[in-house]
């Protein structure tokens, strides 16, 4: 089988996922796209290690423990979303933004979200 | 030009598929290059579905397609074993992790006009631009190298007896720091998302 | 003790008592009043050893001793006394008016809490003159002149709660600094000719003729004469001065401070007389202070004011002298006048006390003071006497010391001196001693022979102040018959009068005090008529808080700090029209405002808006540009991290395609 038909559909793969992380809103969302980044290198993965026919099958080795470290990553990050909504009232990441300076984009709905939170 | 570059250098590797190139070509395609294709094809399309839908439970269930799809696609590479855990994993515990994120976070079912952010058209160009130059890149470099799938499934290489033989004969250290790395990603998920004790009055 | 130690001892007492009255000024009250009193005296007792020791006889050799401290490079500096027959006297005369004011100051400051450290910069400053007067280096005179304008500014601002007196220092200060710079600058280019700055070897290097620019140091020097001893151009710091304590205007600007430079150009003689030019323009200047300063006293209002001008007046007497390049004279006048002048003040102190009020013209309307005060009153008539140069007091002989050696050089008599500065000095000096006559008269009459009702009672003056009036008195009156002595301390040549200036000085001060006297009887009608002043009363205080509140409500009451609007003024009818110009001292601190203030300030205010406007805008430039490129930045900080994450990506991208372009060579 030509190599260039795995490697194009993980790099189109890839590709996608990224589009997600940066373009949607809502935390769990972000998370899909981030398992679709990662299936994209574990089809490379794949792909590589059938055409190198490695004697430690790197690449099968490699997928496996990333099947695993995203499982991981899925469950942390998961927490992470079901904690920052308990929080904040929301899991929509263009709303976090305390990353910014103090006074800007602070939205009023925000604050009354997370007086609720508290509440 | 950059591509025959790329390509002399990704021909050079493995002295052998250089060799069953000459036995191949793109207007001659085998079953299962159609088959890959196929599934391919259908893998992407759910794939964009799933990050451009404004259903948030629909998202999951397209990335079921898709996780589905890739384990085909999977298999179709004679990575036996890993399509099954693709399976078992991906579409058996992380989507129905996800879908349980879904519900805990009172996600809206239905549409939801607001499932983008206000990123989407930078994302887009992001996206299209990385996807523009990993294809062409990718293209230009293994035009000319085919892989030997005929020879890898007489191997059995993607067979349950065979990965457990290179995972824990080579790979048993690592595949040990692994299960060590879970067990930390699993008392941390337990530590944030229970609810403090001040909480819970 | 040899003389040289001896020498010593007399400007370091003050100085060590300055310095222990400041240390325990505050701690130990008991002992400021000894501190002050004691080193001054004792150093003024020494002051008498010395001359004796030194003096007598005309063929006695000045003292010289010197001591190089540390090697200073080209030209050295040393600690060297010199004692020559002028030397002693002055210092003399510095010690014994400096007992006197300390001892005054005890009783006229009696309650003032800054009294410790009045009493150490009054000691101070009587050291650094002592030091002014022994001293053998250009370098270790100019410390002690320095000094002085610095105690001086302080003693000023004693008062320094009130306007007048912040002003007053401020001036004094800056006017005799503007004068101090040329001064330093002459010295370095005398040292510089000479080779020296020891006083001695510049006074031989003058006399051979090895001074390469005498005319141009002779004028920088002057410049800084006149400004310590309050010339013309210089002078009109000195009448604003009298807004602090009247022991220190007695001090500081009758006997000492303003004697510095007259003494100084005395003991540098030799290299004025290089210079005809020097001398003329001496001459001019002595005359200008001389006859200007006598209309303007006859015009003042407040009684120091008038003896302020007086005393400028008499120091252009004494470099007038020295302008005809007689030296004895000026030192001998310097002297005399040194003793009146100083009683003058402290009478003059006594008078604003017991008046409660520093205005002549209120004094005017006054009764009785005479028979309040019989000390300072005799005291005083001495004083104006010997002021007004009438014989056989001791002014008259000083005078007439000074007349007599210009009418010598302006006979054409006098070696090397110009006779035009001769006729310029006699002139101005006849003329000064029928203004002098006059104002010694209006002041007389306006304080004693007031009529109206009598002043608060203040009750008895204290004895301290009395006593020293008494102290000073003797020298006032019988310093002139010094006259037939002193040659043999100076240079020797003739002080005693002679006939022909002394009928002409006699008759011009008799007219003067004929003239004032029969003005006086034509407006004392309109006295009665007319009444005006302010009167402080404070009998429990001391007697400088009399002084403070009439310097304080002076400019108020009579609308100018310098005169009154009294019709009843002798001067005012004297002067006619002069009188509202001479009041103002000529205008000449206008003329300062204009010349030098608003052009300084004009200045200020350019340099004021070059800073904001150009420099600043630069600046302001400067921080503005980061400050937007900031802000630009700040915008992009909207914390939504998928924005970020964009950027990062599309860097890597671009990063990504560039590094495949750079390694495939394309």
């Amino acid at each position: 089988m030509h190599l260039v038909y795995p490697a194009v559909l993980a790099a189109l793969l890839f590709c996608t996922g990224l589009y997600g992380v940066l373009a949607r809103r809502n935390a769990i969302l972000v998370l899909m796209s981030v398992e679709l980044m990662l299936n994209a290198v574990n089809l490379n993965l794949v792909a590589f290690d059938v055409w190198l026919r490695d004697e430690l099958h790197a690449g099968q080795a490699l997928t496996l423990f990333t099947i695993a470290i995203a499982a991981a990553e899925i469950g942390i990050g998961l927490a992470i979303v079901l904690l920052v909504y308990r929080n904040r009232g929301t899991a929509d990441v263009d709303r976090l933004r305390d990353l910014a300076e103090d006074g800007q984009h602070t939205e009023p709905a925000d604050r009354e979200h997370q007086a609720e939170a508290a509440a | 030009m950059t591509g025959t570059g790329l390509t002399a250098l990704a021909a050079q590797a493995p002295g052998t598929t250089a060799l069953a190139a000459k036995a191949h070509g793109f207007l001659s395609p085998a079953g299962v290059e159609i088959a890959f294709l196929l599934v391919g094809l259908v893998t992407l399309g759910a794939a964009l579905v799933t990050v451009t839908t404004k259903q948030l439970v629909h998202a999951a269930l397209w990335l079921v397609v898709t996780l589905g799809g890739l384990a085909v696609e999977y298999l179709l590479l004679t990575a036996e074993f890993i399509a099954w855990v693709q399976v078992l994993i991906y579409v058996g515990s992380v989507v129905v992790l996800l879908l349980f994120g879904l519900m805990l976070t009172k996600a809206p079912i239905g549409r939801s006009p607001d499932a983008d952010s206000g990123n989407r058209w930078p994302a887009l160009g992001v996206a299209v631009a990385a996807a523009a130059a990993l294809v062409w890149v990718v293209t230009d470099a293994f035009r000319a190298t085919w892989i030997d799938l005929e020879g890898a499934a007489a191997a059995g290489e993607g067979s349950t007896k065979v990965t457990g033989e290179f995972l824990f004969r080579h790979w048993v250290l690592p595949f040990e720091a692994l299960s060590v790395l879970l067990l930390a990603a699993l008392v941390g998920a337990i530590v944030l998302s229970r609810r403090k004790t001040g909480e819970q009055r | 003790m040899t003389t040289t130690t001896t020498a010593v001892l007399v400007p370091l007492l003050p100085f060590l008592g300055a310095v222990a009255g400041l240390l325990l000024g505050r701690r130990a009250p008991g002992f400021v009043r000894p501190l002050a009193v004691l080193p001054t005296v004792a150093a003024a007792v020494l002051a008498v050893v010395v001359a004796w020791r030194q003096g007598g006889g005309t063929g006695q050799e000045a003292i010289d001793a010197a001591v190089e401290l540390t090697p200073t490079g080209s030209v050295p500096i040393d600690l060297a006394l010199h004692l020559d027959g002028f030397a002693v006297l002055v210092a003399v005369l510095v010690g014994v008016v400096a007992s006197c004011v300390q001892l005054y100051s005890t009783a006229y400051l009696r309650d003032d809490p800054r009294y410790p450290s009045y009493a150490a910069l009054v000691s101070l400053f009587t050291s650094a003159m002592l030091l002014v007067v022994y001293s053998g280096d250009l370098m270790v005179l100019l410390v002690g002149w320095e000094i002085m304008g610095i105690c001086s500014y302080f003693l000023v601002g004693h008062y320094w709660e009130t306007e007048a007196a912040r002003a007053a220092s401020l001036k004094a200060f800056l006017v005799t600094k503007l004068g101090d710079v040329p001064f330093l600058i002459g010295i370095l280019a005398l040292a510089a000719d000479a080779g020296t700055f020891r006083i001695n070897g510049i006074l031989t290097a003058a006399v051979s003729g090895d001074l390469a620019h005498p005319t141009l140091i002779a004028l920088l020097l002057l410049a800084g004469v006149a400004g310590k001893s309050a010339q013309f151009p210089l002078h009109t710091w000195l009448p604003d001065a009298m807004a602090g304590p009247t022991p220190v205007s007695a001090l500081i600007h009758a006997a000492t401070m303003v004697a510095a430079g007259v003494y100084f150009i005395a003991r540098l003689l030799p290299v004025f007389a290089a210079s005809a030019a020097a001398l003329v323009v001496l001459a001019v200047m002595a005359a200008v202070t001389m006859v200007g300063s006598g209309l303007a006293a006859l015009a003042q209002d407040d009684i120091k004011r008038v003896l302020a001008y007086s005393t400028v007046g008499q120091l252009g007497y004494m470099t007038g002298a020295l302008a005809v390049g007689n030296r004895d004279a000026a030192v001998f006048h310097l002297i005399t006048h040194g003793a009146f002048k100083a009683l003058l003040f402290l009478g003059a102190g006594v008078i604003i006390h017991a008046a409660g009020t520093n205005s002549l013209a209120a004094m005017a309307r006054t009764g009785g003071l005479a028979k309040r005060i019989p000390d300072a009153c005799w005291t005083m008539t001495v004083a104006l006497l010997a002021l007004a140069a009438i014989p056989p007091f001791s002014g008259f002989f000083s005078k007439e010391a000074v007349l007599g050696a210009a009418e010598h050089a302006a006979a054409g008599d006098a070696h090397g001196i110009p006779g035009a500065a001769g006729w310029t000095v006699l002139a101005a000096g006849l003329l000064t001693a029928l203004l002098t006559a006059a104002y010694a008269m209006r002041l007389w009459l306006l304080a004693f022979r007031g009529k109206g009702p009598e002043a608060a009672d203040h009750g008895r003056e204290p004895a301290a102040m009395n006593a020293v009036l008494w102290v000073l008195c003797v020298p006032a009156l019988g310093l002139g018959l010094a006259a037939w002595k002193l040659p043999d301390w100076f240079d020797g040549r003739s002080l005693t009068p002679t006939l022909t200036t002394s009928v002409l000085g006699t008759g011009a001060a008799l007219v003067g005090g004929l003239l004032s006297y029969a003005a006086w009887r034509r407006t004392a009608a309109l006295a009665a008529r007319t009444p005006m002043g302010a009167v402080a009363a404070d009998p429990g205080a001391s007697p400088a808080v009399s002084e403070e509140e009439a310097i304080a409500t002076h400019e108020a009451v009579y609308g100018s700090i310098a005169s009154a609007k009294d019709p009843a003024d002798p001067g005012r009818l004297l002067l006619g029209p002069l009188h509202r110009h001479a009041a103002a001292g000529f205008h000449l601190d206008a003329v300062y405002d204009a010349l030098f203030v608003r052009p300084v300030r004009g200045a200020a205010r350019l340099a004021h808006f070059l800073d904001r406007e150009v420099v600043d805008a630069y600046v302001r430039g400067a921080s503005t540009a980061p400050g937007l490129l900031g802000a630009a930045v700040r915008k992009a900080q909207t914390g939504n991290v998928q924005t970020y994450l964009s950027a990062l990506l599309a860097g890597s991208v671009v990063l990504a395609v560039a590094a495949v372009l750079v390694a495939t060579g394309a």
